[in-house]
């Protein structure tokens, strides 16, 4: 009698290893932020929004002096756009994380049943959802203001958007980590570290500019891939497929390494009591 | 339905006569210092417990590595029958925590918070147990204001309602009446107790309020340094060490320790 009452109970509290409740838990708790703050909203669209407009006004300067920008005009406001969807990630993913930090929120989230990688995915989401709202509020802009739109761009911008975004949670993760680690002293990461993936990731310009040295950098980078792609597709209207499964193939890689980072500097915190300590 | 369950589960739990908390050898070294030095306690199921011990006793650090907020350097911890070095994930939907130095998001409201933690633990029927919680412990009226904007004595009473919101098997409470006014801590303990009664859960506290662990505590654990000093019931301690109450008894370790003193002279 004894063991059967074992084994029910045991059925009934064996908790699932992953839950999709708990993740929207954790969806909710920053959408409930969101909602209640109007200028949160508004910051997620405002930096795009101004960074589109100011490269809007170059590219109009510039067009008359450069063939390459008046053959396909909407190449920097397109390169700023899926720029801020690396930003913008990788910022959804630290941010959110740093939140619980400020919060001193983090000792109880973690005796709860979430398991770190729900939280992993929760943040992957609400990264997801600030994105879409900041770059496709900038986007939107372009088109009423500059009669510019990149949806025309069709099928292949969901796969840049894809993979900038992928990258941005990779890196996101890693920032994540490292303040993990090191305290909110290392939060000043956030903001930094993505700019210097700027230059390499050929933004504005094509890769064969950097020196040939700079080049096999920048080459593994999934982001020098994608922007590469976008410049086939609106200067010579070619998706090229290869360049794709190139930056599929880095992110795969930069995702699993994100992920492992992340779940090993929740280890180490764990070894050294970071976790009820950290806060602000 | 889902109170109705976790309460079946703690009357086979304590039909089954288990010790809700068994701790080997536990300890915890930081570098060259060493937090927790060898504990061994049980705890057993449908009492309470509480943890004593002045600052850097390892209260905390005992406290975190049942809750696997930190490894263990070596030992093993078991809780309510499952490893919890292996199996955490398996006793922690069966368990809680509230601390005054853990906090919940600030610019989220206080039912806000709740439904979070309710979603967290799976719980059913969530507007319904946090409106039970809140009308139990008297915050209905600050259900709607941002967790922020409480007063410390508030904060402590949501965050015991979000410890309780998964009516949990074994609860962990860390200074559990700090910041209250006397007024309120009283009906915080009563509470409390008048849970653990109805339904047979184990309470494990950390606190420095002797009152409070004598009218609560059916067992208390002495630490200093990181090791057990001495345990018993309250009334066996205040009778072993000949002092009036547990407060004098706390005093006698602390003091006669810091002198290198035996501290039970009656023992």
């Amino acid at each position: 009698m004894r063991s059967v009452n074992a084994a029910q109970r045991r059925l009934h509290w064996m908790p699932s290893s992953f839950s999709v409740q708990r993740i929207i838990a954790m969806v909710l708790r920053h959408v409930y932020l969101m909602r209640k703050s109007w200028p949160r909203l508004l910051e997620l669209a405002y930096y795009p929004s101004v960074q589109m407009i100011l490269w809007a006004f170059i590219a109009q300067f510039m067009a008359p002096m450069s063939s390459a920008i008046a053959q396909a005009p909407g190449l920097l406001i397109a390169a700023v756009l899926l720029w801020d969807i690396l930003f913008r990630s990788q910022l959804g993913v630290s941010l959110t994380f740093f939140e619980e930090m400020y919060s001193r929120n983090l000792g109880h989230l973690f005796v709860s049943p979430l398991r770190p990688y729900e939280l992993v995915v929760a943040k992957l989401v609400i990264s997801f959802l600030r994105t879409l709202i900041g770059v496709g509020g900038a986007a939107v802009l372009a088109i009423v203001l500059f009669d510019y739109s990149v949806f025309e761009m069709g099928l292949p911008l969901i796969a840049f958007f894809t993979n900038l975004m992928i990258m941005g949670w990779a890196i996101g993760l890693m920032v994540s980590a490292m303040v993990l680690r090191w305290g909110l002293g290392a939060e000043n990461l956030a903001w930094a570290i993505i700019f210097a993936f700027a230059p390499l990731s050929g933004v504005y310009y094509p890769i064969s500019v950097l020196p040939s040295w700079l080049q096999p950098v920048a080459h593994a980078l999934p982001s020098s891939h994608v922007f590469e792609g976008m410049r086939s597709v609106l200067s010579y209207r070619v998706f090229r497929s290869d360049l794709l499964i190139n930056a599929l193939a880095l992110n795969a890689i930069y995702l699993a390494a994100g992920v492992a980072i992340f779940l090993a500097a929740f280890r180490v915190a764990r070894k050294r009591g970071l976790l009820l300590h950290m806060g602000e | 339905m889902f109170t109705a369950v976790a309460s079946e589960s703690m009357r086979n739990f304590q039909t089954m006569n288990l010790n809700a908390i068994e701790v080997t050898k536990l300890s915890k070294r930081y570098d060259a210092a060493l937090a927790v030095d060898a504990l061994s306690f049980t705890v057993r199921s449908g009492t309470t417990c509480a943890l004593l011990g002045g600052n850097g006793a390892g209260k905390t650090t005992t406290l975190a590595m049942l809750l696997g907020l930190l490894l263990p350097s070596s030992g093993n911890i078991t809780i309510l029958g499952e490893d919890m070095l292996r199996h955490r994930y398996r006793v922690l939907p069966r368990m809680n925590f509230t601390s005054p130095y853990v906090d919940l998001p600030k610019r989220l409201t206080v039912a806000e918070n709740l439904a979070v933690y309710a979603r967290l633990y799976g719980v059913i029927g969530i507007k319904a147990r946090i409106s039970k919680l809140a009308s139990e412990l008297q915050f209905e009226e600050f259900l709607k204001r941002s967790y922020g904007t409480l007063s410390a004595g508030q904060r402590t009473r949501v965050s015991v309602a979000k410890s309780l919101l998964n009516e949990p098997e074994l609860l962990l409470l860390d200074e559990p009446t700090a910041s209250l006014d006397p007024d309120a801590g009283d009906r915080v303990r009563s509470f409390l107790i008048d849970y653990q009664k109805r339904t047979g859960a184990t309470l494990l506290l950390a606190s420095h309020n002797m009152p409070e662990v004598e009218r609560m505590c059916d067992e208390v654990i002495m630490l200093r340094a990181g090791r057990i000093v001495d345990s018993g019931t309250p009334a066996a301690l205040i009778a072993r060490y000949g002092r009036a109450d547990l407060e004098q008894v706390f005093l006698a370790i602390a003091r006669q320790a810091r002198e290198g003193l035996s501290a039970a002279p009656n023992a």
